[in-house]
């Protein structure tokens, strides 16, 4: 899938860059270290901007190339923000014969966006992911941490009203 | 306070003996009267799997020790957060030993009268008892159940049984005691020996023999070699791998350090999807217990073996469970899968000697170990030894995970376990093996599965997914779901696979958009011999047999789509028609008023009808009709 690149403006604390430097410094060492470093800072900054892979490129002493190379690779490293919820539907084979499709046209429908977009406000993001394992709740999606199983199209509105207060 | 750290195969009995009492209960009450002096009078286990957790069952759990608390029963009654019990369909599960009463979709309301009743008064609570397990007044415990009755636990035995954040528990139900045993008593050719004579093959879906694998890595001679398991569990709909570390996850650990010392390696990775964070923080915890125990590190039970293992997260690719693939994300790099040869156990990670197996495999050596090959390799067909899991999922009464010994038909998995499919529909297929597998039509209904059985009908075991289909499934569409998921996922390495998955989505997308042609059936079908043959790894290889083996089971639901341009299953949104039964529609108007192109016509109170050359197919005025007079066909 083609990886969405934000163009938004890096706005970084130094607060963030001194966890960011203390990572960097702790797996610095170690064989193989590109990955849990660049979870590490999806963790502090929410997605990995440019910037933020030039530092580990350089705190790391490895080419931007190989950094970059990395992060858009996986699926899990996102290059552009996330909203305040990020809702995931997931379309893991059990969930999809019980109808999870239609539940992501819902919500596409509802939220006015497209998977891997965020929201106007900035409130929600939409993405489709495979299978969380929860399959005996098939349908299900979640809403950052929480998860929302056995669904209808009907559920959608409700879900999203909850966190819309 | 005294170092953990257990040194000898005593120090290990000893905490056996000491925290098997708390346990003891949990094998039913005739187990539990041995124990007189047991400190609970009660055990509690509540689920705390990725299912049950979604279905709130963390909620379950302080609410139960606060009610327990009110009425000052928390010194006799010890609740549990287990791993997963494999019926997740019921969660949230709530088991109460000694008596094994099956409390099942527990509600936070009902915890008050559970805790009042049952537990302070010990009148079980009937009425929110799964209702399988209640006969008259008679109740059965969970093995009793049809779910239950025909599983063979052996890689799940401790899951929804310990408490897998407890090192103790583990101990008590003999953890450790096979590392022990292969330390103290055995030579690593022993060990190698034995897991060849079980039979166990990799249960991650290739199938092939584990003693073999590691006798391979055992031969080359290298300064340092690797230890990895295969935790990526990328194929949609399998979760038995999740179960097993959210469950048990030092099971894993310990089979691990056993193939450590097998093969003359000191160090390990576990390769974990970042998707299953319940998973991760149980392995985080595992490990650090083992470390604190010296069941990991240096000098293991005083011996001069030493191990330790190390945790990598995935981000995300389904690729990386290629082994190859795996162990270069490891070492932190694109997952691209490499060439075979040289193969991982002459050059795997780090360009050294490794052997790399997937969870479940791991789950059963231990076993193995303890009650010996001829134990294991009884259980099981002539070629296939042994359990295996599979996760039962799709249009199915009883989802959920079930090991069964392999051989058992799917007759026996759908009907007797699964419960059979609910609103009354028809078995039409069985999805094995994910993207990589395909389909059993229902004339194997009566198929022992195994591995060369499903291979020779065009399917395969792969890591267990098992998704029941029923007649309102397509199998057009299903090819279809599986395709578009291959494309996502193809790491671009090799062009068969980079180009060729794409050209057969666009020609299954013609078919169900019903553009296609005879001729394209065929040239599909080609295309997917050559990405077969030409292809780098298994992703490639594997990805056109969801087609071909819809293809050679429902070739006619192809030729209706090209032909006849229907899809018979209703699936195919741009091959419907929907059409207003004149005898139910009352003239509401409702469904005109709701059509977004207005290809609805009709005066009020009369019957309309639907202008298909404008329709889009949207499905709008069906949802709206209250008097179900629209149909889609």
């Amino acid at each position: 899938m083609q990886k969405r690149i934000s163009t938004l403006p890096f706005k970084g604390t130094a607060e963030q860059k001194a966890k960011l430097e203390a990572v960097i410094a702790e797996h610095k060492s170690q064989p193989g270290a590109v990955m849990p470093v660049l979870q590490a800072a999806q963790e502090i900054y929410g997605y990995l901007p440019y910037e933020v892979q030039k530092m580990i490129a350089e705190g790391l002493n490895v080419s931007m190339e190989e950094v970059y190379g990395v992060s858009t690779f996986y699926s899990q490293f996102s290059l552009s923000p996330k909203g305040q919820y990020n809702i995931s539907v997931c379309l893991g084979t059990a969930c999809y014969v019980k109808g999870s499709g239609a539940l992501l046209d819902k919500l596409c429908a509802e939220l006015g966006i497209q998977p891997e977009e965020c929201s106007a406000d900035g409130l929600f993001s939409l993405t489709a992911c495979r299978c969380i394992g929860a399959c005996g709740l098939a349908p299900v999606l979640t809403v950052n941490d929480d998860v929302y199983g056995r669904l209808t199209p009907d559920d959608i509105p409700g879900i999203l009203a909850k966190y819309r207060q | 306070m005294d170092s953990p750290v257990i040194k000898s195969f005593t120090e290990l009995q000893a905490i056996k003996a000491q925290e098997y009492v708390h346990v003891a209960m949990r094998e039913g009450a005739e187990e539990a009267a041995k124990y007189a002096n047991m400190t609970y009078r009660k055990n509690v286990l509540i689920c705390g799997g990725t299912g049950c957790t979604s279905s709130n069952s963390e909620v379950l759990i302080s609410t139960m020790k606060d009610e327990l608390k009110k009425r000052g029963l928390e010194n006799e009654i010890n609740v549990v957060r287990t791993g997963c019990f494999g019926l997740c369909a019921l969660g949230p599960i709530m088991i109460v030993y000694p008596e094994g009463c099956f409390y099942s979709r527990v509600k936070v309301e009902d915890i008050p009268t559970i805790v009042e009743e049952h537990l302070l008064k010990g009148n079980v609570v009937k009425e929110l008892l799964y209702d399988e397990t209640v006969d008259g007044d008679n109740i059965k415990s969970l093995n009793e159940t049809a779910f239950y009755a025909k599983q063979k636990r052996v890689a799940l035995r401790n899951c929804g049984v310990i408490n897998p954040e407890n090192i103790k528990e583990y101990i008590a139900v003999d953890g450790y005691k096979a590392l022990n045993k292969v330390l103290t008593e055995m030579t690593s050719q022993d060990v190698i020996e034995t897991v060849k004579a079980s039979g166990l093959r990799g249960r991650g879906g290739g199938g092939f023999p584990t003693g073999l694998k590691w006798q391979f890595a055992a031969a080359n001679k290298a300064d340092q070699k690797y230890v990895c398991c295969n935790a990526d569990e990328g194929d949609p709909g399998a979760f038995m791998d999740r179960s097993v570390l959210e469950g048990d996850p030092h099971v894993v650990l310990e089979a691990m350090a056993i193939a450590g010392y097998a093969i003359g390696a000191t160090q390990g990775y576990i390769y974990v999807r970042a998707e299953y964070p319940i998973a991760v923080k149980r392995l985080q915890i595992a490990i650090k217990q083992a470390r604190e125990y010296g069941m990991l590190g240096k000098n293991i039970f005083g011996t001069d073996f030493s191990f330790d293992v190390e945790l990598r997260l995935g981000a995300g690719a389904f690729v990386c469970g290629e082994e190859t693939a795996l162990m270069t994300s490891i070492e932190g790099k694109r997952g691209e899968p490499r060439p075979r040869p040289p193969f991982p156990a002459v050059k795997g990670l780090f360009g050294k000697p490794t052997i790399l197996n997937n969870v479940e495999s791991y789950a059963n050596i231990p076993r193995i170990i303890l009650n010996g090959a001829e134990w294991f390799a009884s259980m099981g067909t002539e070629k296939a030894k042994g359990t295996k899991v599979f996760a039962l999922g799709g249009k199915i009464k009883h989802t959920g995970l079930v090991e069964i010994p392999m051989g058992t038909t799917l007759r026996e998995v759908v009907e007797e376990i699964g419960g059979g499919i609910p609103n009354g529909k028809k078995f039409k297929a069985a999805q094995t093996g994910g993207p990589s597998g395909g389909c059993i039509p229902a004339k194997y209904f009566d198929i022992p599965l195994d591995y060369d059985n499903l291979i020779s009908i065009g399917s395969m075991v792969g890591s267990g997914g098992l998704i029941i289909m029923d007649e309102d499934s397509c199998m057009v569409d299903i090819a279809k779901f599986f395709l578009e998921f291959t494309v996502d996922e193809s790491c671009g390495k090799c062009t068969p696979c980079r180009i060729g998955t794409r050209r057969l989505l666009e020609i299954l997308e013609k078919i169900t958009s019903g553009n296609g042609t005879l001729e394209d059936i065929d040239k599909m079908e080609e295309l997917c011999y050559y990405i077969k043959a030409n292809s780098l790894c298994g992703l490639g290889q594997t990805a056109p047999n969801p087609i071909l083996s819809t293809l050679r089971y429902f070739r006619d639901e192809y030729i209706a789509h090209v032909v006849d341009k229907t899809c018979p299953a209703g699936v195919c949104k741009k091959l419907l028609n929907y059409s207003i039964d004149a005898d139910k529609c009352k003239g509401c108007t409702a469904c005109a008023r709701k059509c977004p192109v207005g290809a609805i016509s009709g005066a009020v109170k009369t019957a309309h009808t639907i202008d298909t050359t404008k329709c889009i197919k949207c499905g709008a005025c069906m949802e709206t009709c209250k008097f179900g007079a629209i149909s889609k066909k």
